[in-house]
């Protein structure tokens, strides 16, 4: 378990982290803008709020 | 049309709704007075009356009564609106939801008598005593369970980016509220207690407790807000899908880290310190993100802010949380925040965030909503421009006040005479400061104004859309 101790070091882990974090944060990035057909798809979800619009009450028009 | 509102109301649950609308309004009069009150204490101090009546008892008041009672109030409210609405579906457990409202008032109560008769943790926005504070978890996972519940019954597949802004309040709030909340009892007959931690760790936590407050109760709850208000009172979709769900990850990861900010130049140590600085300059980015989303919304009807007072609560609210989010991430610095802490600088501050920010989006939600849950139209748009510019006067007389009174007391602090002796008294700048606490209990007392004519325009709309319901008076023979 003597390899665990190099986590002990801040010099170590926070490289480590910010490699994680930047990388996640570019997977996600990915997710939305790399594909467009994925991405219409997402667009689509914007109408959600406006979908009710006609269940709205008489006062609201 | 009435047919289908009948139709609406049946399908959810807007009971509960309407009640914690009422509640917000309520307490948003209640809080912001008493803050005018203990803001006129500061400028006139003969206004403290001992024991009970004092600035220290009062001020957790206004600022429970604004944050949990106003702006709680508004979120559950809204919360509970929008989950049904984007959902379409009705509220999961309309009991427990009943006895979130009902636990909440309670909570908002106890403690503001509790502060009254002098019981604190003397942790900010964190005063309530244990009692209170199991009282509080106890009302947040019924809350969560209400929630959580209507989101897994969905009729929609997709779970629209606001839900997921209010979800990770809720469970944000959980985790802050446990950590921060953590006490020993000096026993189970008094109301008194003792963090489990101490020094410069207990104020660690509080601060991330503190800061997280801000910024997921605060604004990533309020941004659920907007993320379903603008496009709706707008009559179009929001500007960037994509760009909302950048904004919630980075906003909901960054924010954690941000909280040592608060005790720059203390026992902290200097690497945390510096952490939180760097977490707080990054939130720049995606907080701008999603107020260039929210206001872009409006991208082709700008002419909406002419004729729509509504709306214009609403872009006004996305500009102050723009300016906000640009002057925390600047005060957090060190060197910035050597001067702007402790100073009226950052009650400044958080007043353009809380005033600019937080009860904008809440008035504009609370004015696009009220109409509809009673099936009826708004009493008077003429009273809500009325409002709108008295909100803005008062925000604008109070941040200008805090700014000038905060810089100067920074710089005077800081003033050596030629000798190396400070320059300047403590009573020599708290007598500086005098005419600015004046303006700002001035700037408060106007934006009250506006809160009572937004609360007789929602009586009177409410009233309406009462008398409306009750039918038309039978013709007498």
């Amino acid at each position: 378990m003597e390899w665990l101790n190099w986590f002990k070091s801040f010099e170590n882990t926070k490289p480590v982290a910010m490699i994680i974090f930047f990388t996640c944060f570019c997977m996600v990035l990915f997710y939305l803008y790399g594909s467009k057909k994925r991405g219409e798809r997402l667009e689509s979800y914007r109408d959600i709020p406006l979908m009710d619009d006609n269940q709205d009450v008489k006062g609201a028009k | 049309m009435a047919a289908v509102g009948t139709a609406t109301i049946e399908q959810y649950n807007y009971d509960i709704v309407r009640k914690f609308s009422i509640m917000a309004l309520f307490w948003a009069v209640i809080g912001m007075a008493m803050g005018v009150f203990i803001a006129s204490q500061l400028a006139w101090p003969f206004l403290n009356m001992d024991p009970w009546f004092t600035f220290g008892r009062l001020r957790p008041i206004h600022t429970g009564g604004v944050i949990f009672g106003f702006g709680g109030c508004a979120l559950f409210a809204t919360s509970y609106y929008v989950v049904q609405r984007t959902c379409q579906t009705r509220l999961f457990a309309d009991g427990l939801a009943s006895f979130t409202f009902w636990g909440w008032q309670l909570i908002i109560v106890l403690a503001a008598s509790s502060y009254v008769l002098g019981y604190s943790q003397g942790k900010e926005y964190a005063e309530m005593e244990w009692p209170i504070d199991l009282l509080i978890t106890v009302v947040w996972v019924a809350y969560i369970a209400v929630f959580v519940g209507t989101v897994m019954k969905r009729k929609q597949p997709h779970i629209y980016v606001a839900n997921w802004f209010y979800i990770v309040f809720l469970l944000a709030v959980a985790l802050l509220h446990l950590g921060n909340g953590l006490a020993v009892p000096v026993s189970l007959t008094t109301m008194k207690s003792y963090p489990l931690f101490s020094g410069a760790q207990d104020a660690m936590i509080q601060w991330w407790y503190g800061h997280n407050a801000v910024g997921f109760f605060l604004t990533a709850a309020f941004l659920g807000m907007m993320y379903y208000y603008v496009p709706k009172q707008a009559g179009r979709p929001i500007y960037s899908y994509r760009l909302s769900i950048v904004h919630f990850w980075a906003l909901s990861f960054m924010y954690m880290w941000a909280g040592p900010h608060h005790l720059h130049w203390t026992a902290l140590p200097d690497w945390v310190s510096t952490m939180g600085a760097t977490f707080s300059i990054m939130l720049l980015l995606p907080s701008w993100g999603g107020m260039i989303n929210g206001i872009m919304t409006l991208s082709g009807a700008w002419d909406k802010l002419r004729t729509d007072p509504i709306m214009r609560f609403m872009i006004v609210a996305l500009s102050f949380y723009g300016m906000s989010t640009f002057e925390g991430p600047m005060m957090s610095l060190k060197d910035v925040n050597a001067l702007s802490h402790y100073t009226d600088w950052t009650v400044g501050h958080v007043h353009s965030g809380a005033l600019g920010w937080v009860a904008m989006i809440s008035f504009g939600a609370l004015y696009h909503m009220i109409p509809r849950l009673w099936d009826t139209k708004l009493y008077s748009t003429k009273l809500v421009t009325v409002h709108f510019w008295l909100a803005t006067i008062g925000i604008l007389l109070y941040i200008t006040a805090m700014w000038i009174s905060g810089i100067m007391q920074g710089l005077m602090w800081r003033a050596f005479d030629d000798f190396g002796n400070l320059q300047y008294s403590f009573a020599e700048t708290v007598a500086a400061m005098h005419p600015f606490y004046v303006m700002r209990a001035l700037g408060g007392l106007v934006f009250v104004s506006g809160m009572l004519v937004m609360a007789y325009n929602c009586w009177m709309t409410i009233s309406q859309g009462k008398a409306a319901e009750a039918g038309p008076a039978p013709v007498a023979a």
